[in-house]
């Protein structure tokens, strides 16, 4: 649909050329008397969205041309191979035991990171199929190809009155079929699919030719990923069945939730929809087509508010002099917060010096040493009312406290830290950078800083006799 | 060039005064203001002298509804929006009448049109507040203007228009301070909002920026004292209702 070629700048009057940073690509639209006007269109939607686009999950936009004229877009011509060729070659690699998947996962937690760096500049990118997802030689995923994506602050190009389904047969997700153009969760429904195709080899839905075919799936759940290949592990089926449910209400509600789960498949909690091989039954199938009948456009909020609305939490627990009003602080600050935001995620962390395993003397090992902060974690955790809130528990070891808790929110989309206002002992002092204030001068999101604080009457109580951990007197 | 959109001030000085300290921060070179700059509001002399130093300075200034009506108050027309207009004409003076009488009702720069209501018979005061009537003026704007970009004002409220995909037109809700593209090879009508009285349930001033050269508009909602402007239309004696919906907004 488009000549795409490697591009320099021009010699200059005086015979030198500007040399650019990055190698560049010229992308000109195939104008023969086959394409039709959509071609068009779709180039003149990337030309508006891409220089809109940042960061490093996107080609760096150059120069365009006007497209009444001589239409053309420079970017950046980012090395690496699609995922077309990437699963070629992940076919054929021989993992040991277990190793496939993680690598599957390793791949899809870059993806959905990738993903969702477009959704925080209000973009759905709504076109997401491996010949336009980039991997890296280092791992890193580039997104390519916005002819279809829809930018919230621009008139949509592509939006007309009949709400036709605009997309890939193979990857368009349901409320893109009844026209819907401003979801995120499309695009995480698009990783589903790929995700699906690389573990089993089968496409979920087939590849539709027909409106009635693409429809299937606004009440069809596809067949169980294990049915096809048993050896594949529940965690793994349990995340593609949730990016592919037809409601788009039902999926991870945003690409930080499914990144995160991908990084730690050994915390997903795994349900019937896991474990399942049978596939879902005819009784529940109807009772999705009938309602499917009725689904009609309804226009979507932005995709950047849509996000806010499910943030990542995550809650720093200290391991060391601690007093039991500052984990029944923290606990009211954490359930305050999870109550504000039904659909947000928590993950515990806690940070331990590397001087505190040893590979050597196993009482310290690290499993055993990790295994006794998770629990105490966990214990702490029992107190709130998780309902339907993902929650995940992790250890980093670290010899900078603040640094390795300001990485951990860096690297997994959180968007609130929540930690004690004077932890390991220290008062709150102006002078000196203690943890909170290094995490809350660098964190990449807010920070909420908690004063201990424990009712009179829980005082020498069981609820807080559980908590202590020898029997600090309350800070002042 | 880089245009200043202002719309339906309707005698809010202090709405009138954020909006164009606003524009100026925006680096722009022009003003417009498209229409109704009296009525409903407390301080129609000020605006309108206001409008005339603008004018003399090379700002293109459009006749609104509300102007008509100043100029000429209907005693039989009992509407809300007639209401001031007689208040209205006594607060100008004779040349400020003069002013008001003279605006013409459209403007046409290039590819560009302005006007107050509807390039659709802009003396009956048509509201673009549908796909179809937005249609009605786009193509009117071309027929009898050749014009690609319409700007107007008189709903009080910030859409764009434009043909997506299909056959009839889009209409399209910005976001205040995300600049826009409106390419020359599409048409576009656009509906600039109102500086002194909006009516979407926030009480920020609306205005607009056309950038012609990058070929973008950016809307903009602005801040301004709206306890001082609802406090002039309670000393003027107008109606209460006038004052209170500054507040709310509608």
């Amino acid at each position: 649909m488009a000549h795409i070629y490697t591009v320099q700048y021009a010699k200059t009057t005086d015979g030198s050329r500007r040399e650019s940073e990055f190698p560049m690509a010229m992308k000109i639209p195939r104008m023969t008397a086959g394409d039709g006007a959509e071609n068009i269109v779709s180039f003149e939607v990337e030309q508006q969205i891409l220089p809109a686009l940042s960061g490093a999950h996107v080609p760096r936009y150059v120069a365009s041309g006007d497209l009444s004229r001589t239409p053309y877009l420079v970017m950046e011509y980012v090395p690496g191979q699609t995922l077309e060729h990437w699963s070629q070659a992940f076919e054929e690699t021989p993992f040991k035991v277990g190793e496939h998947d993680m690598a599957l996962a390793r791949m899809g937690s870059a993806l959905a990171h990738a993903v969702h760096s477009l959704h925080k500049q209000n973009v759905c990118h709504l076109d997401l199929k491996p010949a336009n997802v980039l991997i890296c030689p280092n791992g890193h995923v580039v997104l390519l190809d916005y002819g279809l994506s829809c930018h919230a602050h621009f008139p949509d190009l592509l939006a007309e009155e009949l709400r036709k389904a605009v997309g890939s047969p193979a990857w368009i997700a349901p409320e893109q079929v009844v026209g819907v153009r401003g979801d995120p969760r499309s695009d995480i429904f698009a990783i589903g699919v790929m995700l699906y195709h690389l573990a089993t080899g089968e496409l979920p839905f087939g590849e539709p030719s027909t409106a009635g075919g693409m429809r299937q799936r606004l009440w069809m759940d596809p067949v169980p990923p294990r049915k096809l290949k048993p050896d594949l592990p529940e965690w793994l089926q349990e995340v593609i069945l949730r990016c592919l449910h037809p409601e788009a209400a039902k999926r991870y509600p945003s690409a930080a939730h499914l990144a995160m789960d991908l990084a730690n498949p050994d915390q997903i909690r795994i349900t019937e929809r896991g474990r399942q091989t049978q596939g879902t039954g005819f009784k529940v199938h109807f009772k999705r087509w009938f309602k499917a009948a009725g689904m009609h456009y309804q226009p979507s909020p932005l995709p950047s508010r849509q996000i806010q609305e499910v943030p990542i939490l995550m809650v720093a627990l200290p391991h060391e002099d601690v007093s039991d009003a500052t984990w029944y602080s923290l606990r009211e600050a954490v359930a305050r917060s999870l109550g504000i935001r039904p659909g947000a995620r928590l993950a515990c962390v806690t940070v331990i010096s590397s001087g505190d395993t040893s590979s050597t003397d196993s009482h310290k090992s690290e499993t055993r040493v990790h295994r006794t902060h998770l629990t105490r974690m966990q214990q702490w955790a029992q107190g709130l009312d998780l309902q339907d809130h993902q929650v995940s528990f992790h250890v980093l070891e670290s010899g900078d406290v603040a640094q390795a808790l300001v990485r951990y929110a860096q690297g997994n989309e959180v968007s609130m830290i929540i930690m004690g206002a004077a932890t390991h002992g220290l008062q709150l002092q102006r002078f000196v950078a203690t943890v909170p204030i290094k995490v809350a001068m660098d964190a990449p999101c807010t920070v909420i800083l908690v004063k201990q604080d424990l009712p009179f009457e829980l005082l020498g109580t069981a609820a807080s006799a559980d908590d202590a951990r020898g029997a600090q007197p309350l800070a002042t | 060039m880089k245009l200043a959109l202002l719309s339906d001030i309707h005698g809010n000085l202090q709405a009138l005064q954020a909006c164009t300290a606003h524009a100026q921060t925006q680096g722009v070179d022009r003003f417009a203001l498209l229409g109704d700059l009296v009525g409903y509001g407390g301080n129609p002399e000020a605006v309108v002298e206001q409008a005339m130093h603008m004018a003399e300075q090379g700002a293109w200034v459009l006749q609104g509804n509300h102007d008509a009506m100043a100029v000429q108050p209907n005693p039989l027309d009992d509407s809300v929006g007639a209401s001031s207009a007689v208040w209205t004409h006594q607060q100008l003076s004779a040349s400020q009448r003069e002013f008001l009488k003279q605006l013409p009702l459209t403007v046409l720069q290039g590819h560009m049109l302005l006007v107050h209501a509807s390039a659709y018979a802009p003396e009956r005061w048509h509201y673009v507040d549908s796909e179809r009537a937005a249609e009605m003026c786009m193509d009117h704007a071309l027929q009898t203007f050749d014009a690609s970009h319409v700007m107007v004002g008189h709903v009080h409220h910030q859409t764009v228009y434009y043909r997506g995909a299909g056959r009839k037109l889009m209409r399209f809700e910005p976001t205040a301070g995300a600049p826009l593209p409106m390419p020359h090879h599409r048409r576009w009508v656009a509906t600039v909002g109102s500086v002194g009285q909006p009516r979407d349930h926030n009480p920020r001033a609306m205005y607009t920026v056309y950038d012609d050269q990058a070929q973008r508009m950016t809307f903009h909602r602005v801040l301004y004292d709206h306890a001082a402007a609802a406090a002039a239309i309670r000393q003027a004696g107008l109606p209460e209702f006038f004052a209170q919906r500054l507040e709310r907004g509608r």
